[in-house]
């Protein structure tokens, strides 16, 4: 017995098993769209990395905890982390190598300060979803994991 | 003011129901049914804040409160028992200090301004700049957006970092094997994640 009582349950119903399977691609591509969509839209990297993560966790309710691991190794998820935390400070370094202030997007684009907003945003919003989603996801192992033992 | 009575009428019943629902959660000693009670209570407060305009606050809410904080909530469950435990006895000390505080900050609500009151002082800072020059600084048309990513740039990524933060602990306190494959011995996977 080394999965926990939910997951077992998820994983011996066939319904369940079925329609989860069926709803995770939709799930994954519904959190891109809130991740790029943002910007017209409600939501935004926060909100699309959480998504994200649901259907990765979905996943692995259905597949088992290893079936996900095998697909995104936990050194993945520790490099996921800190990358997106990294391209969100690193978007502030550039402004400032590009003359601006720490976290000015508008030095971004020397013609149009609105299009070097436009990509600074979209360039920290993914950073913010690739890091809560790899949190999330770690979190889950960090819990999932311990149960086993 | 047809409109406002049918909306306001929805958030009496939705209030209701959340006060209804904290009280019976307050109470309930199943683990398994109070997780799904909270959920529950995320959604609502997520048709709240749905009904205040506060589209993206509803967004995260639904999102993290009712998704993500549900399922943290069966993993957790995994590891502990499903009864919570009965109190040996009722402090009434505990209690009178509850009421106190709620009776405290429901008379703190009486000094803050009416809700959607255009006096207010949070419309007056820089809100008006941000809604009137967002489009031409920032040039995207959601103000959300704009003052999160770019005009409180700044503030997101501290948000950023203790999201980070909060994985790092979670993965030095559960370990959780993250670093170790799982045929591995269990107890060097404790020792292990504890010194990385």
């Amino acid at each position: 017995m080394s999965d926990t009582p939910i997951k077992m349950r998820v994983r011996e119903t066939v319904i369940l098993r079925v329609i989860g399977k069926g709803f995770v691609p939709f799930i994954l591509l519904f959190a891109l769209y809130v991740q790029f969509h943002g910007d017209y839209g409600p939501g935004g990297g926060f909100q699309a990395g959480v998504i994200f993560a649901a259907g990765l966790i979905l996943h692995a309710l259905i597949f088992g905890l290893d079936a996900l691991r095998e697909k995104i190794p936990p050194i993945v998820v520790e490099i996921g982390i800190a990358l997106g935390a990294l391209i969100y400070g690193g978007v502030g370094l550039v402004a400032m190598l590009n003359g601006g202030e720490f976290l000015d997007y508008g030095v971004l684009d020397h013609h149009e300060p609105a299009h070097g907003q436009h990509l600074g945003i979209l360039l920290v919003e993914l950073g913010v979803g690739i890091t809560v989603t790899f949190v999330m996801v770690a979190i889950f192992y960090a819990f999932a994991g311990r149960s086993r033992q | 003011m047809g409109t406002f009575v049918v909306g306001s009428m929805i958030e009496v019943t939705l209030f209701a129901f959340m006060i209804a629902l904290t009280l019976y959660i307050a109470r309930i000693r199943s683990l398994f049914a109070a997780a799904m009670l909270f959920g529950i209570f995320s959604l609502i407060s997520a048709g709240m804040l749905t009904l205040m305009d506060a589209v993206d606050v509803a967004f995260t809410e639904a999102a993290v409160g009712a998704g993500i904080s549900t399922v943290l909530f069966l993993g957790a469950l995994g590891l502990t028992a499903s009864e919570e435990t009965r109190p040996l006895h009722h402090r009434l000390s505990a209690k009178l200090v509850v009421i106190a505080t709620g009776l405290m900050l429901a008379w703190g609500t009486l000094d803050m301004p009416a809700y959607g009151d255009p006096d207010a002082p949070i419309h007056h800072h820089v809100a008006p700049h941000y809604l009137e020059d967002s489009e031409e600084e920032i040039g995207i048309p959601n103000v959300v957006t704009s003052v999160l990513a770019s005009y409180r740039g700044y503030d997101t990524f501290g948000e950023t970092t203790v999201v980070l933060t909060a994985a790092v602990g979670a993965m030095l306190l559960l370990g959780g094997g993250l670093t170790r494959a799982r045929d591995d011995d269990p107890d060097a996977d404790a020792h292990g994640e504890g010194s990385a």
